[in-house]
């Protein structure tokens, strides 16, 4: 692999993954905030309002570091991948053209309103303004995922003129591998945002600090988190299975299958060997439970590698170990929300100290699982970058070997100064609580009517 | 309609897009470079950051949309313009970081350093977003250096003189934006200091824009289309007016109609940097036959169509909601109201 390929796939994972820090909590949170919104609406109750300028002054911070880094990931096809986005650009560049246009201005737009106007406008127009940021961050997440679902399954497109291009585009907004994986990626984010409400919360509630404001977060966080944290098995299980379907050497992947059979079984532990094209540890099986998860069917049977050849397939390491790392935490979240629910149906939540705690250091773990879902989406469809139509060593630019190593050393030194402002402003924030900010924010609006 | 008519259309939205980006952040960028010299404490700090902060967001997303609008409608002028410009696009990446936090962050802590160092990333960063865009524009105007092998220049090959005085054009005419946008959104000392830099800017933005024209005239074959049809010299022809009408506004001290002049003065130079390159979308200086028109750069007929049918029904949207946020804070923000990014 030449230098300049190497370099620029590493660019290219760094920036989405720092991308990918801020993304999830903006799509979870604002879900949250304006569900707050909504309730001082119906309720009129100052405290809903307190919970949404508090947690919204949290979410503006993490924001404008997701726009910021988002930019460098519509650049980049373009400066980095010139020859993918040549070959690729009439099908790829569409969604996110609209991306922009139905998504990007309304958040920024919306963003824009509910930080200044928030004052100044009525509780209605408040929850309106939030809500459009909040469709506007989902709806962003739909057609950039829709146009890596392009990647991942391409559909609607004729080869023609030395590219591809598009002849229906409804197959390409409705291709079904976009679907499962949009509906899995914003399930998953609205656990990171229910976490990190829950954690912050939970650092209060061990003080004893403000626990009206925290119990009432901590319980909207809850039930959001419940919800997402229980439908996440489900989803992401179709999800997986249907990627196998579609990218058998993505599916041999995710349990190492080295040879193709029928009644697959499944390993609870399990070490591969790609050297030797086996698995060196293969403990707790549980018989045809493989075959099922691959074909829900006891008796179906999975293509392993066997009939893959070598140079089509992925690191598999890397895709076994980032699969199971997210079904576990996967799993453990199930666990975390339900004992949660459990310790608030009977009232014992505050006291609990160890949950509490637990909730807390557990506030990365939801960031972890979905960047190493991401990892198996993207690793998982390598050597290709458009599953079977484009390699990714075809696609990078013609640029130099000093150019790469100049913008990815800046980007890294870069990224790294705003990651320390944004995690520095974001613990000095959650700690300091609620009243000290709306404390002045009442004086100003006596003031202001 | 046919592909050729329909990729036409897409040029002129893709000059359009553009266009709008640089006629808002324009006086965001403008804000930018100025707001070191204009505001000299905290509330007024505040107060410039109020008259640009409900709306710098929605402006950079213009940016955002032409450049999703290259990919999507002439996806090879997206890949080589990009890859060819690697480095200034680069640089461009980071000062759009640095103005963005820098902005937000700059009074998110008290402690003296941090408010400095955002501050002065904020500056710096309009600065030379304002200086990078003039650059690179006056180089497509100019032509890039295409070869039959692709772009054989350099960084440095750009910053010849035109190149450097489209960066500087960009620079007066933007700081010229800043000052009266401040004045109109703001009261007391600032929009006082603001009127102070209004002044001059406005002379030296009218005197290098005329050199802009002569030198466009000398140097690059920009005007060639405009003899070909000479109905167009009126677009040339307003721009300047129009910068001498911002002019004679802004000595009258009618800052409304100074605003509105400086936004066309920029909405009709770019239009005529686009009517000038067409149909090249990315010129070669060495010979017209390495350049790329918008013909070649076209995407399929059918995705242009439906991106058409995209931009119809969402562009009016979303300029309905802009100016809604723009009639919703149109009160004038005093230093004793101004809050700023807390």
């Amino acid at each position: 692999m030449s230098d300049v390929l190497l370099l620029s796939r590493f660019q290219f994972a760094i920036t989405v993954f720092y991308h990918f820090l801020f993304v999830p909590l903006t799509i979870g949170l604002i879900v949250l905030i304006a569900w707050m919104e909504t309730q001082h609406v119906r309720t009129k109750n100052p405290l809903y309002r307190q919970m949404a300028d508090f947690w919204g002054k949290l979410f503006a911070i993490n924001f404008v570091l997701g726009v910021v880094t988002g930019i460098t990931m519509e650049f980049q096809f373009g400066t980095n991948w010139s020859e993918y986005s040549k070959y690729m650009g009439d099908i790829f560049g569409s969604p996110l053209a609209i991306e922009a246009l139905v998504a990007f201005f309304l958040e920024s737009t919306f963003m824009g309103i509910w930080l200044f106007g928030k004052d100044k406008i009525s509780p209605k127009l408040r929850a309106f303004s939030i809500w459009m940021v909040a469709l506007g961050t989902n709806i962003s997440a739909l057609w950039i995922i829709t146009a890596n679902g392009f990647m991942q399954n391409p559909v609607g497109y004729i080869e023609r003129n030395g590219r591809i291009e598009l002849q229906n585009f409804w197959e390409v907004v409705t291709n079904p591998y976009a679907w499962h994986m949009f509906v899995h990626t914003v399930v998953s984010c609205y656990i990171v945002g229910a976490f990190f409400v829950m954690a912050v919360s939970a650092w209060h509630l061990l003080r004893k600090q403000h626990v009206e404001f925290f119990e009432k977060s901590f319980k909207y966080a809850l039930i959001l988190g419940l919800i997402a944290a229980t439908a996440t098995p489900f989803i992401g299980h179709k999800s997986a299975s249907f990627a196998a379907k579609m990218q058998p050497a993505k599916g041999a992947a995710l349990e190492a299958v080295w040879e193709t059979k029928e009644s697959l079984p499944f390993h609870i532990i399990q070490i591969p060997d790609p050297e030797n094209e086996r698995n060196i540890v293969e403990f707790l099986t549980i018989p045809k439970l493989g075959s099922y998860f691959y074909t829900h069917s006891f008796d179906g049977k999975v293509v392993g590698f066997d009939q893959i050849p070598k140079d089509e397939r992925p690191n598999v390491n890397i895709v076994f170990y980032s699969f199971r790392l997210m079904v576990a935490l996967g799993l453990y979240f199930v666990a975390l929300f339900w004992y949660g629910f459990y310790l608030y149906r009977k009232n014992k939540l505050v006291e609990s100290r160890r949950f509490l705690k637990l909730v807390m250091y557990s506030v990365l773990l939801p960031y972890v699982a979905i960047n190493a879902g991401w990892v198996v989406a993207e690793v998982g469809r390598q050597p290709w970058t458009v599953y079977g139509l484009m390699r990714t060593a075809e696609a990078v630019s013609p640029i130099s070997l000093s150019q790469i190593v100049f913008s990815l050393v800046s980007l890294v030194l870069f990224y790294t100064i705003l990651l320390i402002a944004d995690v520095y402003l974001m613990l000095k924030y959650a700690k300091k609580g609620p009243y000290t900010s709306t404390a002045t924010k009442g004086g100003e609006i006596q003031h202001v009517s | 309609m046919s592909h050729e008519t329909v990729a036409i259309i897409w040029f002129g939205l893709w000059g359009l897009i553009w266009t709008i980006y640089f006629v808002l952040d324009g006086y965001t960028l403008g804000t930018g470079m100025l707001f070191p010299f204009l505001a000299r404490n905290r509330q007024e700090r505040n107060q410039l950051q109020e008259a640009v902060g409900p709306f710098w967001g929605g402006n950079e997303v213009w940016l955002i949309t032409a450049g999703g609008a290259t990919f999507a409608a002439f996806p090879a002028v997206y890949a080589d313009l990009f890859s060819f410009l690697y480095t200034p696009m680069m640089l461009i990446l980071f000062a759009l970081f640095f103005r963005a936090a820098g902005l937000e962050f700059m009074h998110k802590d008290d402690a003296p350093l941090w408010q400095k160092s955002w501050k002065w990333a904020f500056t710096i960063s309009s600065f030379a977003l304002a200086l990078l865009f003039g650059v690179a524009f006056a180089n497509l105007f100019y032509g890039l250096k295409i070869g039959p092998s692709g772009y054989e220049g350099t960084l440095f090959s750009l910053l010849h003189p035109y190149g450097l005085l489209g960066g500087l054009l960009f620079i007066s005419l933007f700081a010229v934006s800043g000052a009266l946008w401040v004045m109109l959104k703001t009261v007391g000392d600032v929009a006082e200091r603001a009127y102070k830099v209004a002044r001059p800017a406005s002379v030296v933005a009218t005197v290098v824009l005329s050199l802009f024209f002569v030198a466009t005239s000398n140097r690059t074959p920009l005007f060639n289309n405009f003899t070909k049809a000479p109905i167009l010299w009126i677009v040339p022809a307003l721009a300047f007016v129009c910068a001498l009408l911002m002019l004679l506004f802004v000595w009258q001290k009618r800052i409304g109609l100074a605003f509105t002049n400086i936004c066309l003065t920029i909405f009709t130079l770019m239009a005529t940097g686009f009517i000038g390159m067409f149909p090249n979308m990315l010129p070669s200086r060495i010979d017209n036959e390495y350049s790329t028109t918008l013909f070649e750069a076209a995407g399929s007929e059918l995705n242009l169509k439906i991106m058409l049918g995209v931009a119809i029904v969402m562009v009016p949207i979303v300029v309905g909601y802009q100016l809604w946020s723009y009639k919703l804070f149109k009160e004038k923000i005093t230093k004793e109201t101004a809050k700023g990014y807390q």
